[in-house]
């Protein structure tokens, strides 16, 4: 019996390294345009089993478009391989993209939203036909409004910075409804909240002030008093910010702006250390949003499909954007009968914000997200977050060449924090530390423009990693700062266990050479690759 | 026991990591937090499902709520369409990589940089056009952002838009371009194609859809595009790339903005959550400069002959200018740009003829079938794709009588318009269906009155 076993036990066991012998992938997959020849095609059509439409000569194609012919095999071979060379969370301890809360996304919730009866649903179907989804709907609504205090939820923009913008309509909407819609033309931001709060009021017509932080990292109170006013028509700031930091005067802030006339309201993109914590209502917040795709889990699928959820006081509900769904009370008359739901449109709604009623297989995702949890399991969710967070922050601290702005102050969902040190040594940026980490399997991003932190990188742990990931993570900074020390040049020249190797960017900002199609790099370029 | 989802639950790992940090219990980190704004109590949610086949009980009980699509023969369009899937679709962008990646630099993530130049440039030879933009949320917001770039192009603050249009979409339309830029609507003639105009140096923008709201394939687009081009402005078409295997595209009769929704090319309709919208230009420096959405680009590497990729001329977004970027960019819905690249690498250009060519006819065959059958379509002499709309005594009437056949019959567009969808996937046997219930449903209504 043992003789099966013995040459197994005789192998030698070369003990694992300190960090990960990682390679991403490298196919050295062609364009799918180099791949085709003339012939093939990847899928049968239905014949027409009608005769054919002649077309007037105005509207017919004359030339076939140039794609490209390729068999279903290769197709599938070609695009597996481009998702090999793509590193999804799935397959990285993705803390290193700060701010955008890169949770795990339960694969259950995956397997829900692909039934017919999500997917195969027209939306504009018979309200009876779609019961089930409408449910949903109403019942995330629910838990959002608990979540964050406020009166109504819509779940119909298609992402944040749409949320953002709903919000922005909402607010645009009511003070034209008291007749301040032309004297109110100013919104305040602050410079570590989420630049879509300033560009999204810019768009909708707003002047935008943005707020400073202060010595202590809070945004400034004092630049907060000098700007409202008459003119404000509302404060849009997140909590915490994108440093981490909690403003403890925020109530403050709300109160500044609702004593000048102006809405004040909570961008929740960094809510998940805060889940059950505090709420925003409670802070006096007239609307705020959430991010499905962040706080709720949905898959960030290569930047959307994503979902938006925007909360909003009971004096902002009639301007939601519509539809909501509403549970017909009792309709349901006998014990046992099922609740009916129905569409509704509030009555002075900024209308749709996209088509439809929202990205609904995230709607289902996130509400079986939450249901997979409950409220007990919610608060562990953002006191797990913010243990890692700050796990992650000690080691990270500990680091020669890292330091942590403003480092007295707490922490909650994530951390802001400077090579700044590092690169007055060295002379090896941020952008360069990150692109080097990649080597050994992980992402790492720096921050928002400007830099306000001198040589910036975000890291948000979330709830999702373990502490051995957090460890991994940590050790593969260290690893590459000591590298910068010893050998700056390596670093810079990095990747080199990548894809491809160092890309020179220059082409992509200069008109004659830009490429932004393959059909563009034909024309300029002849097709052969750029020396 | 710790939650599955949640590594670092258990009261050992806690208290192992607090020691670590020096930290006495996790409320020292929420301490910013003032007393008066904490929740002094759980939030009262439901009670949650902790096991995975209590969880699917739960929403499969839910989902039991609505009517299997598979029971209902849909005639439904208007926005959404229920166009084949290739089962390569749903498993490409059902792998993990491309579900869960994200904001990757183009060396982790080169092959979503890549199946993302890819989709751009397969729709860039549908289109005729170089430049296409990773995409944004939907159709609807790519136009409403097509007629803003627009306005900056030419500096001016008024558009012609086509009447023939979605309500919600122009209602979106209007809503997205306040207060910057005024929207004009242009008159539908009776042929369903739009009718005379009258534009001046004032507008920016004259924007023609074509298949319209009902379906009617607009033939006027040379003549429409040297009008607007004779007084300075751009002529800006909505239009469905799933058409452009036979109809011509937009670029070629002139038009300088091409944009739309991509739903067609790859996406199940999910109740809505399958739009993505694309903008296309010429390579005009001028007109790429106003772009908000990411552009992916083509790039050299260190290794001669080696393709990288990157953001082409990023300094003009909000994530580089903040407020000072064009208008924004953010989390929208690439995925459905990957998908709808794998689906034109299915179809090839004999797929999208092929498919052009079968819509057209069967949706001929419909309009007949339903006009023998006793409805008064409308816009008969125009050319339609997909679409078209009929007129009946009572919209309400016949779509609940057509339901109660198992047919979802159309989209009401008034009292007494119904919109009809026809797509590949239904068969002639299924027009046949829809115009027998019509027929019938007709001559019951008929004789209620």
């Amino acid at each position: 019996m043992s003789s099966h076993t013995e040459p197994f036990a005789s192998l030698p066991v070369t003990p694992k390294p300190g960090l990960r012998r990682f390679h991403q992938a490298r196919w050295d997959e062609e364009i799918v345009f180099e791949l085709s020849r003339p012939g093939r095609r990847g899928v049968g059509v239905p014949a027409p089993d009608a005769p054919l439409v002649e077309l007037p000569e105005s509207v017919a194609r004359r030339t076939p478009p140039a794609l490209p012919e390729l068999s279903q095999n290769q197709v599938v071979r070609h695009y597996l391989r481009l998702s090999q060379e793509t590193l999804g969370a799935d397959f990285n301890i993705d803390v290193g993209q700060g701010t955008c809360t890169m949770k795990y996304s339960p694969k259950v919730n995956d397997s829900l939203v692909r039934d017919p009866r999500v997917a195969a649903l027209h939306p504009l179907q018979p309200e009876s036909t779609v019961q089930g989804v409408l449910e949903i709907y109403w019942r995330l609504e629910q838990i959002l409004k608990e979540i964050s205090g406020m009166a109504r939820v819509s779940l119909q923009p298609g992402a944040g910075s749409a949320a953002i913008y709903a919000n922005i309509a909402m607010i645009r909407a009511y003070h034209a409804s008291r007749g301040e819609g032309g004297q109110r033309d100013q919104v305040i931001t602050t410079m570590f909240s989420h630049p879509s709060n300033a560009a999204c009021a810019k768009v909708a017509g707003y002047e935008v002030i943005t707020l400073m932080p202060d010595a202590d990292g809070n945004p400034d109170i004092e630049a907060l008093r000098a700007a409202v006013g008459p003119r404000t028509a509302a404060l849009m700031i997140t909590n915490p910010e994108d440093t981490g930091i909690f403003n403890p005067r925020i109530k403050e802030f709300v109160d500044l702006v609702h004593e000048a006339g102006g809405l004040a309201c909570y961008d929740q993109a960094n809510a998940n250390g805060i889940l059950g914590i505090t709420r925003a209502r409670d802070a006096g917040f007239d609307l705020c949003h959430f991010n499905l795709h962040k706080t709720f889990s949905t898959p960030h699928a290569c930047g959307g499909p994503a979902a938006g959820a925007c909360g909003v006081s009971a004096a902002l509900v009639p301007f939601l954007p519509g539809p909501v769904v509403d549970r017909v009370e009792n309709a349901g008359t006998a014990a046992g009968e099922p609740e009916v739901y129905t569409l509704t449109v509030p009555e002075r709604s900024v209308g749709k914000i996209r088509p439809f009623l929202g990205v609904t297989p995230n709607v289902v995702r996130a509400y079986a997200w939450v249901m997979a949890l409950g409220a007990e399991g919610l608060r562990e969710v953002a006191e797990t977050a913010v243990l890692n967070n700050n796990y992650l922050l000690a080691k990270v601290a500990r680091i020669p060449g890292a330091s942590v702005p403003w480092a007295d102050r707490r922490r909650v969902e994530q951390v802001r924090y400077s090579w700044q040190q590092l690169t007055e040594e060295t002379g090896v940026h941020s952008e360069e530390i990150g692109i080097r980490a990649a080597d050994f399997g992980v992402h790492y991003w720096t921050s928002h423009h400007p830099y306000v932190v001198p040589e910036p990188f975000t890291l948000e742990p979330t709830e999702s990693y373990s502490r051995e990931d957090l460890d991994e993570y940590a050790a593969i900074l260290a690893h590459v700062a000591d590298e910068a020390r010893k050998d700056p040049e390596f670093v810079r020249n990095a990747p080199y266990r990548q894809t491809v190797h160092r890309i020179d960017p220059a082409s992509l900002d200069d008109p004659a050479q830009w490429s932004p199609s393959w059909r563009a790099y034909r024309r300029k370029h002849g097709g052969q690759p750029q020396a | 026991m710790a939650h599955p989802y949640i590594p670092n639950a258990g009261p050992e790992t806690r208290a192992a990591m607090l020691a670590e940090i020096g930290a006495p219990d996790v409320a020292e980190f929420y301490r910013d937090i003032p007393a008066e704004l904490r929740l002094d109590r759980p939030l009262d949610l439901p009670a949650p499902y902790t096991d995975e086949p209590g969880l699917v009980r739960h929403l499969h009980g839910l989902l039991a709520r609505n009517t299997h699509p598979a029971e209902l023969l849909s005639f439904l369009g208007h926005g959404c369409y229920h166009h084949h899937v290739p089962a390569v679709c749903d498993e490409v962008n059902g792998r993990g990589e491309f579900l869960t990646a994200y904001a990757g630099e183009p060396y982790e993530d080169h092959g979503r940089f890549q199946a993302l130049f890819e989709y751009v440039s397969m729709m860039a030879e549908l289109l005729e056009m170089d430049v296409v933009n990773v995409p944004v949320y939907d159709g609807y917001q790519a136009t409403g952002t097509a007629l803003r770039m627009a306005a900056r192009r030419t500096g001016r603050s008024k558009v012609l838009v086509s009447g023939a249009i979605a309500a919600d979409k122009l209602a979106k339309i209007r809503d997205y371009l306040t207060p910057d830029v005024e929207v004009h609507l242009a008159p539908v003639a009776d042929s369903g194609e739009m009718g005379e105009v009258r534009l001046d140096d004032t507008f920016a923008a004259l924007y023609l859809e074509t298949p319209t709201v009902h379906g009617v394939v607009e033939t006027r687009g040379r003549e429409l595009a040297e009008l607007a081009h004779g007084v300075g402005a751009l002529l800006v078409v909505g239009t469905d790339p799933i058409s452009l295997g036979v109809l011509a595209p937009p670029a070629s009769y002139g038009a300088d903005l091409v944009c739309g929704d991509i739903q067609s090319l790859g996406m199940h309709p999910q109740y809505g959550g399958g739009q993505a919208g694309f903008i296309a230009s010429h390579d005009d420096e001028r007109l790429v400069a106003e772009f908000p959405s990411r552009l992916f680009g083509i790039a050299p590497t260190a290794v001669p002959g080696e393709y990288g990729f990157g953001d082409v001329f990023y300094d003009r977004t909000s994530f580089a200018l903040r407020e000072e970027g064009k208008e924004w960019v953010g989390t929208a819905a690439a995925l459905w740009g990957i998908t709808a690249g794998v689906y034109l690498a299915l179809m090839g250009p004999q797929g999208m003829r092929e498919i052009g060519e079968t819509v057209l006819a069967r949706t001929r065959y419909a309009m007949r079938a339903l006009a023998a059958a006793g409805a008064a379509v409308r816009h008969q002499e125009a050319v339609h794709f997909r679409e078209f709309a009929v007129e009946v005594p009572d919209a309400d009437a016949l779509l609940a009588d057509l339901h109660g056949r198992g047919i979802l019959g159309g989209v009401r567009l008034g009292d007494r318009e119904v919109l009809v969808c026809v797509t590949e996937r239904h068969s002639i046997a299924d027009i046949d269906t829809l115009a027998a219930a019509v027929k019938d449903a007709l001559s019951a209504l008929g004789g209620a009155e």
